[in-house]
């Protein structure tokens, strides 16, 4: 590395910061969606090294699935805390509950959480959103720019993309419409473990390796709980086990590891010949577009 | 695997453009392959995929083709972002499509590429759209550029019809003004010289793609190399610093600096890399910057040091239309330049851009969605813009609509040696197609 060379992982936290400042300064309410996993807990860290030594100019908002891993929920609580941050959460069991939208027959919830998202949206006239998604996820993210534009019904249309040119990003947008803003749309999974290490990212304790009960589904690790695993047939067993993603305790599953600190973590997901969202997610396992369907209707 | 040192290699940003047909996506494709970028359960949805399609051989340009339309239509609709590495580098790929209607999507991915990879089907030669990539990476001055001959294998791996190709390809991009130009013959549907050297074409003794992706030498963003930090954010706490990315430098503590617009000398107090304290920040860094005087700066501003631009509020610039909205002499438009978003006027058309001749002719009345046009420009505030050719970062800016916000062009700062000679006549166009 020479002097006027800065390493890849740098470059990608400079470009972080100029979105997030930039994003910021072009919007009058943004809110920061936070679900207490790693790529918001990194996009958390590197919003508050951006306003250093100023405090953070907007609060974070969780969509609630009701099906939380509790870990996830007490390091979230445990963060706005000690960020002293404000919170918003969006219920979708409050939904459900109020019977404004039906539990899916298969039980999983990330499909759930557009609508009380959207409604969180309008409710606080949250005008830009920023999210942790990156494009190595999936192929329809890939297509998705880091200023998205979303139309007054918070849909996405990958045709009516602006351009996106130079270092110059547009936050204009029309009465109605918000932005959803990437961040760390360049970013691999790889690179939000190295930032873990080299910054000592706190994370929820399930991250790492610890021993749980867990039994097989669809080729994945589910972890039973009250949202109604395992069913008869399905025998549980204990193992060492950390996941990769957190999201709805329903579709999100662990994988086996013996890994207890960041840069073991890293070491493993840098040899793993399986992406993170096809070892773990049931959601994007219903059809080559169920994430590109999802968006369309406003999703994350 | 990766090991501790991985994070220390340096990024390069890559642009791909091709012609409809020529197999870009099959190229990408076989990149992603080639670096062991592709994973086992993407690698199985890509072979179902591929089946039920009704393709036999694997259909690599499912790999980056992800939205329904353009499985669909087997088209690629949008830009797409690739993601992958080798030991020496990390590769961040803008996928633009070759459709004449989608071309501000190569206007857009070459705006911040490193390197241009334009593709072209060695059956079928330079096209219209292969013109028009090379004049996109000739006006953007994108660093190193690179022609990969694609379908080798379709004209039996004949040195000589390369060898034709490739003179073509350098007589054209000398006129346009690319002073180096990387030619490559290519199959990527059977793998040759993409990830390794081929063995099937003997008589070509360059690098592959990749080893040649793997040699390009990182080229600053400035030629002048003095500080120009744009001011996007003031922060407020026991004391005042001005946050932003530094586009050129280095920059120091102690360093003479000029508040611009205004003009004001003062020097640098200190400098803070996201909280961190520094003593120099390097170009591309996201700093804080404190000053020694107490001057009114607000975002927008730039903390520029010498030689500082003098800020100009009626210049001439190259616009590339990127939207549906034509634009006239007259029309009122809001530009965005670092920062800061200022009013401003299309005073007049000067000429516009005949991409297949490279030829600048007068009496164009509107710049619209593909077009490329000379204009002159006046601003309600004068802006600290630069030449594009001494600088990438200030003497970019963006056209945008100032009722509904949408970006309408993309702006280079300067007038290209060819518009000089509009009235000259215009330049040969034989031997070019």
């Amino acid at each position: 590395m020479t002097a006027t060379h800065l390493d890849h992982l740098s470059v990608l936290e400079a470009e972080a910061a100029h979105i997030i400042r930039e994003a910021t300064a072009e919007s009058e309410r943004p809110a920061l969606l936070f679900s207490g996993g790693k790529d918001s807990a990194v996009l958390l860290h590197l919003a508050l090294r951006a306003f250093t030594p100023a405090a953070l100019p907007f609060g974070l908002l969780h969509v609630d699935t009701g099906h939380n891993f509790p870990e996830v929920l007490t390091f979230r609580n445990g963060v706005v805390a000690h960020d002293d941050l404000t919170l918003t959460v969006a219920s979708v069991q409050q939904w459900i509950d109020d019977g404004r939208i039906a539990e899916r027959p298969d039980g999983m919830r990330n499909p759930l959480q557009t609508r009380p998202l959207l409604d969180a949206v309008a409710g606080n006239r949250f005008d830009a959103l920023f999210g942790g998604a990156r494009r190595d996820e999936d192929r329809a993210r890939a297509k998705e720019r880091v200023f998205s534009i979303r139309d007054a019904l918070g849909g996405w249309d990958p045709r009516r993309q602006r351009p996106e040119l130079w270092q110059l990003y547009n936050g204009r947008r029309r009465a109605g419409e918000h932005l959803r803003i990437f961040p760390l749309s360049n970013w691999t999974e790889v690179d939000v473990w190295s930032y873990i290490v080299r910054h000592d990212v706190a994370l929820p304790s399930i991250y790492y390796a610890h021993r749980r009960q867990v039994f097989l589904r669809d080729g994945m690790l589910l972890a039973p709980g009250d949202w109604g695993g395992p069913v008869a047939g399905e025998s549980v067993t204990e193992k060492s086990v950390r996941y990769r993603t957190v999201g709805d305790m329903s579709c999100t599953g662990a994988v086996e590891s013996t890994a207890t600190t960041a840069q073991e973590v890293l070491d493993e997901v840098s040899i793993s010949s399986i992406s993170e969202r096809g070892a773990t997610r049931a959601d994007d396992r219903v059809s080559e577009a169920a994430m590109e369907d999802r968006k369309r209707e406003g999703y994350f | 695997m990766l090991s501790a040192e991985q994070p220390r290699r340096p990024l390069l940003r890559l642009a791909t453009a091709g012609s409809v047909d020529d197999g870009k996506s099959t190229l990408v494709g076989r990149l992603l392959l080639d670096t062991d970028s592709v994973l086992t359960d993407q690698f199985e949805s890509l072979t179902r995929a591929s089946s039920r399609l009704g393709t036999t051989e694997l259909d690599l340009s499912l790999l980056t083709d992800g939205l329904r339309a353009e499985r669909e239509q087997g088209i690629t609709i949008d830009v797409a972002y690739r993601y992958f590495s080798t030991d020496r580098r990390r590769f961040v790929l803008a996928d633009t499509p070759g459709h004449v209607q989608y071309n501000r999507n190569t206007v857009s991915g070459m705006s911040s590429a490193e390197v241009a990879i334009i593709l072209v089907d060695v059956a079928a030669g330079l096209l219209d759209q292969t013109h028009r990539h090379l004049a996109v990476a000739a006006l953007l001055r994108v660093p190193h550029v690179v022609v990969a001959v694609n379908k080798m294998d379709m004209v039996g791996y004949d040195a000589e019809v390369f060898t034709r190709l490739r003179e073509r390809v350098v007589d054209h991009t000398r006129r346009l003004g690319i002073d180096e130009v990387t030619v490559i013959p290519v199959s990527a549907l059977a793998g040759d010289n993409i990830g390794v050297r081929s063995e099937r074409m003997p008589w070509y003794d360059g690098p592959s793609l990749l080893e040649h992706l793997e040699d390009i030498p990182p080229v600053p963003l400035s030629s002048i190399g003095a500080a120009r930090l744009s001011i996007q954010y003031v922060l407020r706490a026991a004391h005042r610093s001005y946050a932003g990315r530094l586009s050129s430098g280095p920059l120091r503590v102690g360093d003479e600096v000029v508040v611009l617009p205004a003009g004001i000398h003062t020097r640098v107090a200190g400098i803070e890399r996201l909280g961190e304290t520094i003593s120099q920040a390097r170009p591309g860094e996201s700093v804080e910057v404190s000053l020694v005087d107490h001057v009114d700066v607000s975002r927008g501003d730039t903390i520029a040091a010498l030689p500082a631009p003098t800020p100009r509020d009626s210049f001439s610039a190259v616009l590339c239309g990127v939207s549906d909205k034509r634009l006239r002499p007259a029309d009122h438009v809001l530009i965005k330049h670092g920062a800061r978003v200022v009013r401003g006027m299309v005073v007049e058309i000067e000429s516009g851009l005949d991409v297949g001749s490279l030829a600048y002719t007068p009496n164009v009345e509107s710049v619209g969605g593909n077009d490329i046009a000379v204009v002159a420009l006046r601003l309600a505030e004068p802006l600290p813009i630069e030449e594009y050719r001494t600088d990438r970062t200030t003497g970019c800016f963006l056209v945008l609509d100032a009722d509904d916000g949408t970006t309408v062009a993309a702006g280079i700062v300067g007038v290209p040696a060819a518009a000089e000679m509009v009235n000259v006549e215009a330049m040969s166009t034989s031997g070019t197609a």
